[in-house]
Order: C-alpha cells, then sequence, then structure tokens
C-alpha cells in the first residue's frame, strides 16, 4: 500500500493546521505569565489596587488559552507518531531529549499556573509572586526546548546517515545544531512581541475614547514592556536567522527571496511573484547589492539560485517567497511603532496623547501572531521536500494509512470551533472589562 | 530471563508514569463521569464538588501521559511507530476526546453562565461536552491498552484496510479493556470525592457511587480475563499460569476487598489507599504478564530500545526531572488537597 499524493497532502496540512493553532496558544502561554507577574509586583509595590485588578483579568483570560495550549499540544505529541511514524523511528532515538527535557517543563508549568490561577488567597503574596515566575519560566523553556528539536530538523547533526538509517547517534551533539541559536532567540522575541502588542492594541483600542482610564493605561504601559523592546529586536535576530539560512540552506534562501539565477552582487527584492516556470520573479522592487551583502556580509558575494539546484530540490518557491516578505514587512512595521512607544515612553510622556500611536498600536495588535505562521511557513514549506534537512524526504515519512483526509477534516473542523469559542469568550472578557472606573489626573 | 538494564528500566519508569497518569488524570476522567451521571437532590453540589477537586490540578495530572509518550517515541521509537499506525483510529478518536475534555472544562469553569466568576457547577453545553468526553475518553485508552495486550498490533502492511488499522482493537477483548478503564477510573473518582466531600450527605453520595463502581469493576474484570484467556492468550496465560499469578491475584484481592470494606465503614481516607493500590495493581499487572514483551507477541522492550546512550541519556534527564518534578507535585496538592485538622 503505497500512500497517494493526496494522502501526503493530507497529512502535511494536517500537521501544519495543527501547528499553526497550537504556536498561538504556546505563545500566549509563554508570555502572559510575564506579563501577569510584573502586574501583579507592581501592586505589591505600590499598593495601587488597579494593578491587582489587572492581574486577576490577565489571568482569567489565560487559564483558558492554557488549557486550549495543554490539548493541542497533547495532540502535536500524538501527531508526530500518527502522521509521521517513520520520521520518529529514525529521529525519536536522536531528538527525543529535548522533548524530554521540555516535559519536565510542562510539569512545572503546569504545576505552578495552578498554584498561580487557583492559589489567590490560599498562599502567602511572596510565594503567589513566586508560583507566576516558576510559570514564565518554565513556559519559556517549553518553548525553547521543542525548538531545538525542531532546529534539529533544518540541520541534523549528532549522527551519521548510513543506508537509510541514523547511526552513531549523539543526542547533546543533535541539541547543539547550527540552526538552534538563531531558532530559538528569533521564536523566544517573537512570543513576547506578538504577546505584548496584542496585548497592548487590545487596551491602545479603549484609550482612544477613554484617554484617562487608569485600568487601560496601566494595562498599557505593562504590555509594552514587555513586547516592544522584543519587537525592536526582532529583525536583529531576524538577521542572524537568515544567516544561518544562508550558509546551511542556500536553497530556502534562493525561495525566500525569489533568487533563480546565481549571481555576485545579488539584490535584494521587496514584495514581488516568483514564476517557477519562467525562473523569474516579476514585479518586485530591488535594491542592489542589498542581498548579497545582508546574507554574507560581502555586496559582491555569490548568492547561489534555485537554478544551481535539482528541480526536485526546489520547495514551492511562491509560498516561501510570499510568507517571508510578509514577515519582514509586518515586522518592520511592529519595530518602528515599537520604537517611537520606547522613545516617548523613556522620555516621560503620556502616549495617550498621541492619538496616531494608539491608532498604530491598534493596527500592530494581530501582526505579531501573521508573522509568526508565516515565519514558520517559511522554516518548514522552505525545508521541503526534507522533513529531516537532506536526509530523509517528507514522503518517506509519512504514515501508510489511508484516507487520512478524514483525520484532517476532523481535526480542523473540531479546531475551528475551539478557535471561535476562544475568540468569542475572549471577546466577552474584554467587554466586560472596567469601563470608567478611575481615571487619571490630567 | 535477560536481566534488567537500562532499556528494562526506562521502560519501567514509563509503567510509573503510566501508573501514575491513571490514578491521578483518570480521575479526573472519572470525574467527568459523575458528572454526567450526577443526580438527586443534590446534583449541583456533586457537579460543584467534582469541579473544584479537578480544576487546580487536572493539567499537572494530564502531564504525566506527555511523559508516557515522549518516553515512549524516545527510548522505544519503533514501537511508538508501530503503534502510531495500527492503532491510528482510536488514538485519534482518544485525542479528539482529550481536546474537547480539557477546553471545555476551562470554558465551564472560567465563564460559566452564572455571572462574573462563573459557577464551576454550572451544567451548560459545556458542562455536558466535558462529561461526554470524559466517559469516552477512557474507553478509547482502553481499547488502544487492549489491542497492546491481545498481541494484534503487528508491523503494518498486511491485509487489507480493515485488518490493518481496525481489526487489531475493535475486538469483544478490547471493549471490555475500554469497559473496565472506565469503571476503573469512575471508581477512583468516586472514592477520592469521599474524601473531599465536607458535607455528610454528599459525602455519602459519593460512598454510594462508589460501591457501585467497585461492582462495575468487579464485573468487567472478571468479564475482561475470561475474554483475555480467549483473546490475549499471552497476557490471559501470564496472568493464570506465571509462578507470580496466585501472589498478585492475591494482593489484587485483598486489595480490592478493603476498598470494599473501608467503604462499607466509612474510613474514607484509607479507601483512597487501597483502591489506589487495587488499580496500580491491575496495571502492574498486566505489564508482568506480557514482559518482556513491549508489543507482544514479537517485539521485546530490548529489541525496540533506542540505542544505549539515548537510554543513559534518558535516564539522567528523568532523575534529574523527578527531583524538580516531586517537591513541585507534593507543593500542588499541600495546598489543594490539604489534611483535615
Ligand atoms: C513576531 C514575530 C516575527 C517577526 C516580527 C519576524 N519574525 Fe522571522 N520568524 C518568526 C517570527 C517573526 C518565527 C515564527 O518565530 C520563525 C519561524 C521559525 C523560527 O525559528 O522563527 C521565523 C523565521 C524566520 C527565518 C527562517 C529561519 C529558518 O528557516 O531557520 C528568517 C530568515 C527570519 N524569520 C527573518 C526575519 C526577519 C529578517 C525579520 C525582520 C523584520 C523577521 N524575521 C521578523
Ligand atoms: C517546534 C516544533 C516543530 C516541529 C518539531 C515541527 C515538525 C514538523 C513536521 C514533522 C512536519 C511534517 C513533515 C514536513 O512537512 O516536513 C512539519 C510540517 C509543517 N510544519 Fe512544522 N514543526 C514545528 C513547528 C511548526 C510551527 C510552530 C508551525 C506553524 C505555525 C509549523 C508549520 C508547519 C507547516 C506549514 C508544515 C507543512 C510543510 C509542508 O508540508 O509544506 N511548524 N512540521
Ligand atoms: C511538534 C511540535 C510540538 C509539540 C509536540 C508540542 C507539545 C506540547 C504539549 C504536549 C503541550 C502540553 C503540555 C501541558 O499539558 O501543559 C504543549 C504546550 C506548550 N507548548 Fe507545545 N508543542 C510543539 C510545538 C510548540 C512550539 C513551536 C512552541 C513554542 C515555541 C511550543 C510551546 C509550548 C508551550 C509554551 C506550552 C505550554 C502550554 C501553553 O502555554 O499553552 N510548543 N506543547
Amino acid at each position: 500500500m503505497n500512500p497517494t499524493m493526496t494522502d501526503l497532502l493530507a497529512a502535511r496540512s494536517q500537521m501544519a493546521m495543527s501547528l499553526g493553532f497550537h504556536i498561538i496558544f504556546a505563545m500566549v502561554g509563554i508570555a502572559m505569565p510575564v506579563l501577569m507577574v510584573v502586574a501583579e509586583r507592581r501592586w505589591q509595590r505600590t499598593g495601587d489596587r488597579i494593578y491587582l485588578d489587572l492581574a486577576h483579568r490577565w489571568a482569567k483570560g489565560t487559564a483558558i488559552l492554557f488549557a486550549v495550549g495543554a490539548v493541542s499540544g497533547t495532540v502535536l505529541s500524538f501527531e508526530l507518531g500518527l502522521l509521521w511514524p517513520t520520521f520518529m523511528e529514525h529521529a525519536g532515538a536522536i531528538i527525543g531529549m529535548p522533548f524530554s527535557l521540555e516535559g519536565f517543563a510542562f510539569f512545572t508549568e503546569a504545576v505552578f499556573l495552578g498554584v498561580y490561577l487557583y492559589g489567590w488567597d490560599r498562599i502567602s503574596r511572596r510565594a503567589h509572586l513566586a508560583a507566576g515566575w516558576a510559570v514564565a519560566a518554565s513556559g519559556m523553556l517549553s518553548g525553547v526546548f521543542v525548538v531545538i528539536a525542531n532546529a534539529w530538523m533544518n540541520a541534523p547533526t549528532g549522527l551519521r546517515w548510513v543506508d537509510g538509517r541514523p547511526v552513531d547517534i549523539d543526542p547533546i551533539a543533535a541539541m547543539m545544531n547550527p540552526a538552534a541559536f538563531p531558532q530559538v532567540l528569533h521564536m523566544t522575541l517573537a512570543a513576547y512581541a506578538s504577546t505584548g502588542l496584542v496585548v497592548a492594541g487590545i487596551h491602545a483600542w479603549p484609550l482612544l475614547r477613554q484617554p484617562r482610564n487608569a485600568f487601560h493605561r496601566r494595562a498599557l504601559a505593562v504590555a509594552l514592556l514587555i513586547g516592544a523592546p522584543a519587537a525592536l529586536l526582532q529583525p536583529i535576530s531576524g538577521d542572524i536567522a537568515a544567516r544561518f539560512v544562508a550558509h546551511y540552506q542556500p536553497i530556502k534562501l534562493a525561495a525566500m527571496e525569489g533568487q533563480f539565477k546565481t549571481e555576485r552582487g545579488a539584490p535584494l527584492r521587496i514584495g514581488g511573484w516568483p514564476d517557477e516556470a519562467a525562473g523569474e520573479t516579476r514585479y518586485a522592487l530591488e535594491i542592489p547589492y542589498l542581498l548579497s551583502f545582508l546574507a554574507f556580509k560581502d555586496p559582491t558575494a555569490e548568492v547561489r539560485g534555485l537554478e544551481a539546484f535539482p528541480r526536485e530540490h526546489w520547495p514551492p518557491v511562491a509560498i516561501v517567497h510570499v510568507a517571508f516578505q510578509v514577515m519582514v514587512a509586518l515586522g518592520s512595521y511592529m519595530a518602528l511603532v515599537s520604537a517611537a512607544a520606547l522613545w516617548l515612553m523613556w522620555r516621560r510622556r503620556d502616549l495617550t496623547r498621541h492619538r496616531w500611536l494608539l491608532r498604530g498600536l491598534v493596527l500592530a495588535a494581530p501582526m505579531g501572531f501573521i508573522c509568526t505562521e508565516a515565519g514558520w511557513i517559511v522554516t518548514e514549506v522552505g525545508r521541503q521536500p526534507w522533513v529531516i534537512y537532506g536526509l530523509m524526504r517528507t514522503a518517506d515519512a509519512v504514515t501508510p494509512m489511508p484516507g487520512l483526509v478524514v483525520p484532517f477534516l476532523v481535526f480542523t473542523a473540531l479546531y475551528c470551533v475551539l478557535g471561535v469559542v476562544v475568540a468569542w469568550l475572549l471577546y466577552q472578557q474584554v467587554l466586560r472589562s472596567p469601563k470608567a472606573v478611575e481615571e487619571d489626573p490630567a | 530471563m535477560a536481566g534488567i538494564g537500562p532499556a528494562e528500566l526506562v521502560a519501567g519508569i514509563a509503567m510509573v508514569a503510566l501508573t501514575a497518569y491513571a490514578l491521578l488524570g483518570g480521575a479526573d476522567f472519572g470525574g467527568g463521569v459523575w458528572d454526567l451521571l450526577a443526580s438527586g437532590p443534590r446534583k449541583r453540589e456533586q457537579r460543584a464538588l467534582i469541579a473544584e477537586a479537578i480544576g487546580p490540578i487536572w493539567e499537572a495530572n494530564h502531564v504525566w501521559l506527555i511523559i508516557v509518550i515522549v518516553v515512549l517515541f524516545t527510548c522505544f521509537p519503533v514501537a511508538f511507530a508501530r503503534l502510531a499506525i495500527t492503532l491510528h483510529i482510536p488514538l485519534s478518536l482518544m485525542l479528539i476526546g482529550i481536546v474537547l475534555r480539557g477546553s471545555a472544562f476551562a470554558f465551564r469553569s472560567h465563564y460559566g453562565h452564572d455571572g462574573e466568576h462563573g459557577d464551576a457547577g454550572t451544567s451548560g453545553h459545556w458542562g455536558r461536552v466535558f462529561a461526554i468526553a470524559s466517559a469516552g475518553t477512557p474507553v478509547m485508552l482502553g481499547l488502544c491498552v487492549g489491542a497492546l495486550a491481545a498481541g494484534t498490533v503487528r508491523p503494518p502492511g498486511r491485509g487489507g484496510f480493515y485488518e490493518s488499522y481496525v481489526g487489531s482493537w475493535l475486538t469483544p477483548f478490547g471493549m471490555g479493556v475500554g469497559l473496565l478503564t472506565l469503571a476503573l477510573f469512575a471508581f477512583l473518582a468516586s472514592v477520592y470525592l469521599t474524601v473531599e466531600a465536607r458535607e455528610p450527605a454528599l459525602r455519602e453520595d459519593f460512598r454510594r457511587r462508589a460501591l457501585g463502581a467497585a461492582a462495575a469493576v468487579f464485573v468487567t474484570a472478571f468479564g475482561t480475563l475470561g475474554l483475555g484467556l480467549l483473546g490475549a492468550p499471552l497476557v490471559g496465560r501470564g496472568l493464570t499460569t506465571a509462578p507470580w499469578a496466585p501472589a498478585l491475584h492475591l494482593a489484587t484481592g485483598v486489595a480490592a476487598v478493603a476498598a470494599i470494606w473501608t467503604l462499607w465503614s466509612r474510613r474514607f481516607r484509607l479507601a483512597r489507599v487501597a483502591a489506589a493500590a487495587q488499580v496500580s495493581l491491575i496495571l502492574w499487572g498486566w505489564a508482568l504478564a506480557q514482559y518482556p514483551y513491549l508489543i507482544p507477541p514479537d517485539l521485546t522492550i530490548r529489541a525496540a530500545a533506542a540505542p544505549r546512550i539515548t537510554l543513559v541519556l534518558s535516564l539522567w534527564i528523568l532523575g534529574f526531572g523527578a527531583l524538580v518534578l516531586l517537591p513541585s507535585l507534593i507543593y500542588l496538592f499541600a495546598v489543594f488537597k490539604p489534611a483535615p485538622r
């Protein structure tokens, strides 16, 4: 029984859909605890009850997101086998290490989350805050470990591949793979940037109407404190990631940039549509020499184009290119807005007097999540046709079970329903936020 | 006997984690079953007690399952791959149950219909979803365990769709194990709830339920053993003829009788210990019966094991993880399940 193309496509779609769903909750799970403990700590230091109210309300929303994150993560752990048994059969022993470490990070996270959410009046203030920090730290570690596992798929180290299977494996060397640092850095910042800015945007919106609302003013300040620096650093860490790709995955770089020809002094293309059949990228704005410079720090360096590689090793070029453009465009906007906000905060200006900034923040709210989805599309689709880069093809990893379109549709429907319900519940929560409670003096 | 090496050690630890999942996570599912079956004048209170009991701990309890899976795919990747292929359908159904149970519980308890803080006992739509998913998921888990014990999880690629992906788990024996799992989880939950209830009337409600569940365990256990002799020869034989079998049955029997007797005489804390011992012994009986096979009839623990370096590193991680985990878990339970003064 050979899996048909439709089965492979269904498996890939199910994996992408499940990950694309989980990552949103995971990012919130990484960053929200930090926002909550910062608010709680400010309450403990200043005695300002509005901060306590804020921490409570954030915790309430986060509880739901956490639950959905935990169950959708469980689905993923199984799906690695349900969809890609051959991949796991060969890779499990090598990348199991970060997954096991991640397992313990989940444990600490779940334990202290329970303590944090339900323990407000059961333990001392200090213990409660410490529990919050424990959640924040283990949430970050969960993300770090799982991304290390993914990085190995991009840069498989710690093994020799002989006759279609790994030998002489070294799980520690696998964890130290060269993709790990750039990806972990970029992903961790992405979690803080996306979550911080979405929360900032949600609270900036009511501030347009009631600029003196004390609740939303404090919320905005805390959210920006976490989100804005991360968003500002994100293009730098993105550059580090891109240079990794340039060295280790030249085909992915060529696809990201829509670079078909091998050339010295390659231009950076902004926008445009790569035409695989014609072998050129049309309608792009080209900035001469910039790609060579960005990728190799030398304006005349040679950039290998797609033509340098066999056709069957090309990823779907248009998808990768467009996703990359989306990430960079929105990421640049997020960095600009964050820079402006940080500048004003540093000068101790009242942000709410700058309506353009509030509007800019509202606009930026969904962007981090869009960037993240786009970034993962670049990483994962750009790695095709390989599941383990250069070693194992995705088509050889898929389960032999036929009819995979059924589970794909079932899980998609399930997640659509959950997504709608979660969005509705959070919307209700936002509606219930204090309207005209307390006003800060003008 | 091949002796105990790192592979057997890791497998033993995975079995400990599975036992913990059954005793803790299983009881959370059992709680959902009693939510579904809530009845009588104290229906609301029963549901509120269940929600209060599992609220702070279910996510931590759930992680035991993740540990089992991660150990399985790290240390026994061949076995993981084969299980994931053959049991694709029941595992997917189990996942749907897990997703619905967890999210419905969160939706319900954080946004109940009765105002701001959400009345945890409300029986809204999500309450229903939570309860039904709680009852269905253990059956799916049991079906998978049943297929494993029956020795029908063969390498894929032979036979048609039904034979390869359905026949192995949709058997009378599998159904028996599924129902037994459900009964055990419900039994655990009701016994735990007798301890958690503060009001005497409510406690009596769960005492009656616990006694009923004990009867269900008795019936399904013997039914399954009978079917096992026909349908799962290896495990059935192990459970009846192995040298350790009489001792095991004796111990399980003692635990079962002790659980019923302590429930009867209202010594609920002792009943909790006895019930947990009973369930653990049943699980370990299964594990011993199929030892040294991980997937009977052909894949032994040793044959399925990852290279030694992975096993050794995993043992280190598990040991180190336990150092962090156990104090945290003790703290969690100390905060939310304090002993009465
Ligand atoms: C808030 C989210 C966010 C923002 C603003 C950006 N990115 Fe990003 N990017 C991600 C979120 C992300 C991600 C989703 O987190 C990815 C997917 C895999 C990874 O490690 O990070 C990613 C991947 C990713 C990769 C591929 C790495 C690989 O395949 O190994 C590159 C080259 C970049 N990014 C570059 C950039 C650049 C130059 C940005 C400039 C603005 C940028 N990203 C903004
Ligand atoms: C960090 C952990 C991750 C791991 C271990 C992982 C692993 C995998 C695996 C095994 C596949 C299937 C094989 C393949 O298509 O190459 C896959 C595909 C995919 N994943 Fe990831 N992934 C991770 C993160 C993510 C995230 C967070 C997203 C999305 C937001 C994502 C998006 C995708 C997409 C779009 C595909 C389909 C690619 C295609 O088939 O064209 N991945 N991933
Ligand atoms: C193949 C990829 C992945 C697998 C197998 C996976 C697995 C899991 C599992 C099993 C859980 C539940 C833990 C619990 O019960 O508390 C979980 C939650 C979580 N995952 Fe993933 N995950 C994957 C991808 C990712 C990625 C890409 C990230 C982020 C960078 C991430 C970060 C988290 C975090 C922070 C949580 C904690 C729960 C929450 O905040 O919602 N995971 N994941």
